[in-house]
């Protein structure tokens, strides 16, 4: 009982940089339609952007973190603005492509620039500083993890649901020609939501890098917020979150009874099912054009 | 010159091989209805998107209030104060009517990320703004009968519905020129009747200039001030309703020629 407990503990936590990630895909994709491959990546950049700052330049913590949000959002805005907004008559295959594309360059320079080597980020609480309530473990980071992912989720529905740029949003997401129509600048909007959605990513990267900090981090967490995007059906922004978790605990409880080979396999195995059985998503409201 | 209210001067556009638009000159009055008729295929619809910044014509000038609209985003055109609604209607299908009418809105909120997201609670700022553009939409869909589906999701309602619902998010533009493609496409007579009504309201009561394309020769001939008529993207002829409806090309292309 005690191990089912601290599995599905450990669950949510690792869910929580699992929804993080995810949310920041389906943000992008619900304005664009584009999965952005560079999302693991944008978020990497930005983790090893907030080390520079804290090793080479000797900033406070704070100062750092706040730098480093603002330079997520600002590259956000650039690789909209300079990249995928000149591609000439895009089409979503050459845009996911682009993604890649970035991806690829934002790994190289990381590599080239901070090293390969494992690093940890000096950070107040250490990776193994933990909570203990009756017999299980939990970790302070993780704790963290899980109330940064619920504060940025709430702020991010209330931004969507109430604010004037939100309705904007899915208007250009309806039906792009009729928000130019009625005056929504819809290229501002595609930059904006690459500016939150790089910051949101930025949150993920920067919880996970006290634990370990090499090239390759945003992979695993990238990969499984896309799989979480795709159960949750891809624009629902409720959906990636509960699939998120849900894909979190089937992972660990998976890897504590069957077996901890396979573990991080489990995530595509629930792609697959769920593309066979339920194609638009287990959340989605999947919409079709009229007339 | 003094510079008119609506110019287009020498419009060409073409794709391709084929020629869509050839040499459309008009002028347009302010408070004027003015019509544009012509066969299916005429180029009437690539009228509108060459004025609302759709389309990037080849040759020749728009101007709208003194104001080249030449290379301008359609949402910038939006702001100069032209509205319109589309043939095929283009509503955001998945929201419900208040909102699509509310959209309407967004030039004239000033609300930004930060002010929206830091004042809360209907005195703030972002509070009050929403009450007054609120009114703003509750008068519009008083003014076009559509309180009973106000909070419907506007893609399962009737097509003519939503023809009316796009009129309304053009209204709540505030535009002083309003382009109408085929309002009364689809529409039974009765319909017809309550939007040609609605039409001249949006004309008398609220000064709004409109350019409106139509099939129904009997609705051109009784609410324009003044028609051009044009075939194969190419002007045929322009003046009153009257004038046009004599002239012998016309008659031969759009009417056919028993009459």
């Amino acid at each position: 009982m005690i191990d089912l407990i601290q599995m599905i503990v450990n669950g949510v936590a690792v869910g929580s940089s699992y929804a993080l990630m995810g949310l920041a895909m389906v943000i992008i994709y619900k304005t664009s339609e584009v999965p952005n491959f560079a999302q693991g990546e944008m978020a990497l950049i930005s983790s090893f952007f907030a080390m520079m700052l804290l090793t080479s330049f000797n900033m406070s913590l704070y100062l750092a973190f706040f730098l480093t949000f603002v330079f997520a959002v600002l590259l956000g805005f650039f690789l909209e603005f300079a990249i995928l907004r000149r591609a000439k008559e895009p089409n979503i295959l050459g845009m996911i492509v682009i993604t890649i594309g970035i991806e690829m360059i934002i790994l190289g320079f990381v590599s080239w620039k901070f090293g390969a080597d494992q690093k940890t980020m000096p950070f107040p609480i250490g990776p193994y500083d933990s909570f203990i309530i009756g017999d299980i473990f939990v970790s302070k980071l993780e704790v963290l993890t899980l109330v940064a992912a619920l504060l940025l989720m709430t702020t991010l529905y209330l931004f969507f649901r109430y604010s004037k740029l939100g309705l904007a949003m899915k208007a250009t997401q309806q039906n792009s020609v009729a928000a130019q129509i009625v005056g929504v600048r819809t290229n501002r909007i595609m930059m904006m939501t690459w500016g939150i959605s790089s910051l949101v990513g930025a949150v993920a990267g920067l919880l996970i890098s006290p634990t370990i900090m090499q090239p390759f981090m945003m992979w695993d967490p990238m990969l499984k917020g896309f799989a979480a995007a795709v159960m949750g059906g891809m624009t629902s922004l409720p959906g990636v979150i509960v699939a998120a978790y849900m894909l979190g605990i089937i992972e660990n409880l998976f890897g504590g009874y069957i077996s901890i080979e396979f573990k991080t396999v489990v995530a595509f195995v629930i792609i697959v099912l769920v593309l066979c059985v339920k194609p638009s998503g287990l959340f989605a409201r999947h919409y079709i054009k009229k007339v | 010159m003094e510079s008119s209210f609506f110019l287009v001067d020498h419009l060409s556009i073409s794709f391709g091989g084929i020629k869509a638009l050839q040499n459309i000159s008009f002028t347009m009055n302010k408070g004027e209805i003015f019509s544009v008729i012509g066969p299916n295929g005429a180029g009437k619809t690539t009228l509108f998107n060459c004025i609302s910044g759709l389309y990037k014509p080849d040759q020749g000038n728009i101007q709208f209030k003194g104001n080249s609209i030449e290379n301008k985003k359609p949402d910038t055109i939006a702001r100069m104060g032209i509205a319109r609604t589309f043939q095929n209607i283009e509503l955001f299908s998945h929201m419900n009517t208040m909102e699509n009418i509310m959209l309407g809105r967004h030039i004239h909120m000033k609300t930004g990320v930060f002010k929206g997201m830091f004042l809360w609670g209907k005195s703030s700022f972002a509070g009050k703004e929403e009450i007054v553009h609120r009114e703003r939409v509750e008068e519009i869909i008083d003014f076009l009968e559509l309180q009973n589906v106000r909070d419907k999701f506007v893609g399962a309602l009737p097509y003519g519905t939503q023809k009316l619902i796009e009129l309304g998010r053009a209204l709540a533009l505030e535009p002083d020129l309003l382009l109408l493609d085929e309002p009364c496409a689809g529409m039974n007579s009765e319909e017809k009747q309550d939007m040609i009504f609605w039409i001249k309201d949006i004309q008398d009561e609220l000064g709004i200039s409109i350019l409106l394309i139509e099939h129904d020769m009997k609705m051109v001939m009784d609410i324009s001030s003044r028609v051009l008529a044009i075939n194969f993207g190419k002007q045929v002829t322009l003046g009153s309703p009257e004038e046009v409806q004599q002239n012998k090309e016309v008659l031969k292309a759009y009417i056919g020629e028993e009459n």
